[in-house]
């Protein structure tokens, strides 16, 4: 039985340095600028750091991944070459690609270099999968979060290409490569300059008896003193909808597959992934270390397997949102 | 649980009352000089980028320890971090949290945004500012320091 690979984020070279030293087989990371999309103030690696960071995981014999998953705005398509140019240059195991013009570009640039579909192309069909591979000879794609496990399952069924699917981390409307809810308070979302709700248009405000928090004025939510608070995105806010206030999109929620890891490894998942590159080390270094843990003894035992209440506390404490969810992989309805 | 650097486990906790109604009482300028102090040592140290803290600039910053009643105030301006003795107006920034929940931070055994999540830290003022210095605390390789270089002359043999 083959064992998923553990795909861990790093927003920085102290948290690839956690991930690694605490068992993952790849870390996915992006540069300091809006061709990934986590592009927040102070994230992210230059140059020195990068090759500081493939050096150390290399060393460790684990592979590093870059994420030049944002799409190419019109007039600019040279700073997306540019990162893939540096990637290959710098000695990146694979490039997580989005953008079909981006992907292109790599495949006939640097034809060696292994290229992973992102999750923001929303590939969801063995069709989409099995076009982009015969395109651009993708190695891996990573599925977005709306399908079922069996769903999952019948895509790797009809597909050569390595299946990677999320298997913990903060869960959002899911639409994923499409979403233009941010653009709609702030004219800004990952699709255009690589952040959901940027921080510059966000303001907390703290009250005697509650936290009202602000998308460029819009009041996304107001959390009560005993609440737990979540990223301010708008398909995570409550909102007045026929004179009822509540989360009109959706709550917000984690995702935590440990419970479901041996059927994941059954139905022959290539890599699984842990989202958070906005984290910081501490919380790679936790989740990891439960991950890395839970996957060794489901491929070892899975008839036995069950999750040790440990690495549900704590892969529970580091969540966002009052939820731990299967997420869609066992959804009744299709 | 242990955390990353090797440190002492941190429970949660939460001062009596009393320590925050006498410490509110005490004059807090000498927090925000030792905080300084601190900042700046580890600035000289060259544990802190210098990219991120030239963003910094200018920049008004308060930490309030609400369990301890310290409030420290401070800003950074021509390449060194000052304290501010007189408040005159709202700080750009500002962390406040139980000390436990600040210690927990620093000595990385819990994530800030864990923190923030569950409401044991809060960060008002400007956000982006914020996450830039979350993310600038983030990215420091602590184990990296020489802690035996730290040390006084005295008890080093």
């Amino acid at each position: 039985m083959a064992k998923p690979q553990l795909v861990c984020p790093a927003g920085s070279l102290a948290a690839l340095k956690a991930a690694v030293d605490n068992g993952a087989d790849d870390v996915y990371l992006g540069f300091r600028n809006d061709t990934n999309a986590r592009n927040f103030a102070g994230l992210n690696f230059d140059e020195k750091s990068l090759a500081e960071g493939i050096r150390y995981a290399h060393q460790r014999g684990r592979k590093v991944l870059a994420a030049i998953n944002t799409y190419a705005q019109a007039g600019r398509f040279a700073d997306w070459t540019r990162s893939v140019d540096k990637a290959a240059e710098l000695g990146i195991d694979a490039v997580i690609i989005a953008d079909p013009a981006v992907l292109d570009y790599a495949t006939k640039t640097h034809p060696d270099m292994r290229r992973h579909l992102s999750v923001q192309a929303s590939a969801t069909s063995y069709e989409a999968i099995n076009f982009c591979r015969e395109k651009f000879g993708i190695q891996r794609a990573v599925l977005p979060r709306v399908l079922t496990l069996a769903q999952v399952e019948n895509v790797i069924r009809h597909t050569e290409v390595e299946i990677e699917v999320f298997g913990f981390g903060s869960l959002c409307v899911m639409n994923e490569g499409r979403c233009w809810l941010s653009s709609y308070a702030t004219g800004e979302s990952p699709n255009t300059v690589g952040a959901c709700s940027p921080a510059k248009f966000v303001k907390w405000e703290k009250k005697p008896d509650e936290m009202d928090v602000r998308l460029n004025g819009i009041l996304i939510d107001r959390y009560g003193n005993d609440e737990n608070a979540g990223y301010p995105t708008i398909c995570k806010g409550r909102f007045e909808v026929e004179g009822e206030t509540y989360y009109a999109m959706e709550e917000p929620a984690s995702l935590n597959v440990l419970e479901m890891l041996p059927e994941i490894i059954r139905i022959g998942v290539s890599a699984i992934k842990v989202e958070g590159r906005q984290r910081s080390p501490t919380y790679v270094a936790q989740v990891t270390r439960n991950l890395r843990q839970a996957l060794d003894a489901a491929v070892a035992a899975p008839d036995a397997f069950s999750v040790k209440p440990a690495w549900a506390a704590e892969l529970g404490k580091v969540s966002e949102g009052s939820q731990i969810t299967l997420g869609a992989y066992n959804r009744p309805w299709r | 649980m242990k955390n990353s650097l090797g440190l002492p486990t941190i429970p949660a906790f939460t001062l009596p009352p009393l320590v925050a109604r006498l410490g509110a009482r005490l004059p807090q300028w000498p927090h925000s000089v030792n905080l300084a102090l601190a900042l700046n040592a580890a600035r000289k140290l060259g544990v802190l980028p210098e990219d991120t803290l030239q963003e910094l600039e200018g920049r008004r910053f308060r930490v309030t320890v609400l369990d301890t009643g310290v409030v420290v105030d401070f800003t950074y301006s021509a390449g060194a971090f000052r304290p501010i003795f007189i408040v005159a107006n709202e700080p750009d920034l500002h962390f406040t949290a139980c000390l436990s929940a600040f210690l927990q931070m620093v000595s990385r055994q819990e994530d800030p945004d864990t923190l923030f999540f569950n409401r044991s830290l809060s960060v008002e003022g400007d956000t982006e500012l914020g996450l830039r210095v979350k993310n600038m605390l983030d990215a420091l390789e602590w184990p990296r320091l020489s802690w035996q270089g730290l040390r006084p002359t005295f008890l080093k043999h």
